[in-house]
């Protein structure tokens, strides 16, 4: 097992400088940086605009920054957002765990009603309650994030049972620490939601197909002919054995998820890692968003590793591969 | 044992029939048994017919403002000396609008309006319908904060969305059955190389990818521009996916009887990899293709709605949802999300074609 986890620790770090070499080489191709549109203004002077891009190495080819960022990310220091005033470091981690919460929040909603779904649709297959599941599962599928985000401010804004957007009230920073907690809890609600109708839809439909194939198996006859309670055989011989493929579909769904939590970052104004990007992009701060970027893929890529644990653990065949 | 009844004549012909029958032919058949799959190809056969007749059924062109009528409620329809829709006047006091009691505006049909090319080529000025009074529109989806109809807009924006899937597709699945076959079929160092690549672009979330692709282009570019732009760069990150799974089928079908026969025989690479090889991977390549032209519509939503995609006056569904973001447009005027309905119908339409797609291409069931 010891081994497994170093040879698949060892396998992220060239995926991760390969990201960061990318993103690097999208934001050479761009055209402008954070400073031209400085050069409008006549109150900073050439020289001065000069030595501010050198001070970014910005007078230098794309590569020799990356190296240059490269040496410093090694120190844990991601550059100097321009656009922000403060270092890169310091901005990505609160949005950094903005996002981690918003998303591990979303998963653990969406399994929790999902794999019960599932399995009630498979044991009571065909019935009213298979259809209804099913209907959901394509209804969920189908249903865009974007609309589905808006309609939640829409009922935000319509009933004021939840705050339009954003993550924390203005007045956050007067309140009592148990105050504090509703308040952010208040402001999470929704997104969840949000973020956890788009991912329910396909664990769903798994969980349901992965208990019908167990059913199926020979050891669930078996069970039921040795004269085994129903009950106890569901739970004993075929969940176990369903749950198992789930965990596959636990690594696949979270680039999903991460995009997921994009859009409904963007829409509803929760200051995570994806509206940190997409200001970054439009502010052409690159220091930004190459780290919010490979911060994103880090997440996405120690979830697969998070996945890829599980697996081994509760399937042994794996870690023998 | 009970002896078994004799098959009827015709029972034993429609079982020699299906035993001749050929794959397609078998899948056909099961393909037609699915309901909702059929139900999801008659939408989408209705929704791809309005798209091309856009300008035709569009009573009005995209363009067209009407500075009287901002966020005009969308207006009921009325049979009353034909079919007819509802008047409605300012409510005194507010930006919204009541309905005026007994004042109805009849619907003509064929009449003549705002020009357009039918097909991009004909022009034309006859519309489906139209109220033929200038003065008195109809706004069956009411209008938008320009004043324009937003039931002609959702028409013109369809024909963005339903296109950009199936261009999308047909590029995505191309580069991805040739490096997933060249891929599978040669094995060794390109294989590594390729695979590697491809986990390189899947371990960046979709839309953190696609916003950095879209940065290293100028912001203002013409909608055309926009609009391949968006195909080529959703193309660029889905093609990794469909490659491994095309590798995965490659790998085993490299190892099969038929390929190794065609390689003994002395025949390219090249034709192996296209006539032997790809064509066993077709199945699966259906069923993915119709589930990922969603994704094309859906990143053109994304795209147009966070402000880098296809721009204003030009009408795409997710420019128009654009519109809906501020929350208080959006409890006010409701039907500004008309956009969001249209998509969930055309992706529900496709995920139910798709579904009957994998179920009828799937032998073991």
């Amino acid at each position: 097992m010891l081994s497994f986890i170093i040879k698949r620790l060892l396998h992220m770090i060239p995926i991760l400088l390969g990201v960061s070499l990318i993103t690097f080489f999208l934001m050479a191709l761009t055209p402008g940086d954070y400073f031209t549109q400085l050069s409008m203004n006549p109150q900073i002077s050439p020289e001065k605009l000069a030595q501010l891009r050198a001070e970014q190495h910005l007078d230098k080819p794309w590569y020799i920054r990356y190296l240059y960022w490269l040496k410093d990310a090694a120190h844990g220091n991601l550059g100097y957002s321009a656009a922000y005033k403060a270092s890169v470091s310091d901005l990505i981690t609160s949005r950094l765990w903005n996002t981690f919460l918003l998303s591990f929040a979303a998963t653990l909603l969406a399994w929790c009603v999902a794999v019960p779904l599932g399995i009630w649709a498979a044991v009571q297959k065909d019935s009213w309650v298979d259809r209804l599941c099913s209907l959901i599962a394509f209804v969920g599928l189908s249903i865009p994030d974007v609309l589905l985000a808006l309609l939640a401010l829409m009922f935000a804004a319509a009933t004021g049972l939840f705050p339009v957007g954003g993550a924390q009230s203005s007045l956050y920073d007067l309140m009592s620490p148990g105050e504090q907690i509703w308040d952010r809890l208040h402001h999470l609600i929704l997104p969840t939601i949000v973020l956890a109708a788009s991912e329910l839809a396909g664990i769903m439909r798994q969980m349901r197909s992965n208990m019908l194939d167990a059913l199926r198996s020979e050891f669930v006859t078996t069970a039921r002919a040795k004269g085994i309670p129903e009950g106890w055989v569901i739970y004993k011989h075929v969940l176990r054995n369903a749950i198992n493929p789930l965990l596959t579909i636990f690594g696949y769904s979270l680039a999903g998820l991460l995009s997921g939590a994009f859009i409904v970052e963007n829409i509803m104004a929760w200051p995570g890692l994806g509206r940190l990007t997409m200001e970054a992009l439009s502010a052409k701060d690159y220091p930004l968003v190459v780290a919010g970027v490979v911060m994103a893929a880090a997440l996405l890529v120690i979830g697969n590793f998070i996945a890829d644990l599980l697996l081994a653990w509760s399937d042994p065949r794996i870690r023998l591969k | 044992m009970e002896t078994s009844p004799q098959p009827s004549a015709t029972e034993a012909i429609a079982k020699a029939d299906l035993a001749i029958a050929s794959p397609w032919q078998v899948f056909w058949r099961r393909l037609r048994r699915h309901r909702t799959a059929m139900f999801g190809a008659v939408i989408l056969v209705i929704l791809y017919l309005t798209a091309l007749f856009a300008g035709f059924i569009a009573p009005y062109g995209y363009e067209r403002q009407d500075r009287e009528r901002f966020f005009h409620r969308p207006m009921a329809l009325r049979f009353q000396g034909g079919l007819a829709v509802q008047q409605y006047e300012p409510a005194p006091g507010s930006s919204k609008y009541q309905a005026v009691k007994g004042e109805v505006q009849r619907i003509h049909f064929f009449v003549r309006g705002d020009k357009y090319n039918l097909f991009g080529f004909i022009p034309s000025t006859l519309h489906l319908f139209g109220s033929g009074d200038p003065k008195h529109p109809i706004n069956l989806l009411g209008t938008d904060q320009y004043g324009r109809d937003i039931f002609s807009r959702l028409l013109y924006g369809s024909q963005i969305s339903l296109s950009i899937g199936l261009i999308g597709i047909v590029l995505r699945f191309g580069l991805g059955m040739v490096m997933g076959g060249i891929s599978g079929y040669f094995g060794g160092k390109i294989d590594s190389f390729i695979m590697r690549f491809c986990e390189l672009i899947m371990s960046i979330p979709a839309l953190y990818l696609i916003m950095s692709l879209r940065a290293t282009f100028p912001a203002n570019l013409s909608s055309t521009q926009v609009y391949l732009l968006i195909i080529a760069i959703l193309s660029f990150i889905g093609w990794a996916s469909s490659a491994r799974v095309i590798r995965g089928m490659a790998l085993s079908l490299r190892e099969r009887q038929f390929v190794l026969a065609a390689r003994t025989l002395g025949q390219r690479d090249r034709h192996v990899i296209l006539k032997h090889i790809l064509p066993g991977t077709f199945s699966y390549v259906i069923v993915a293709a119709t589930l990922s032209v969603p994704y094309y519509i859906l990143g053109e939503v994304v795209l147009s709605f966070l402000g880098v995609g296809i721009q204003e006056p030009d009408a795409s569904w997710g420019i128009m949802l654009n519109a809906a973001q501020n929350p208080e447009y959006l409890t006010n005027y409701p039907w500004l999300l008309a956009p969001g309905v249209a998509i969930f119908i055309t992706v529900l339409a496709f995920n139910f074609l798709g579904d009957g797609l994998r179920d009828a291409v799937d032998t073991k069931s």
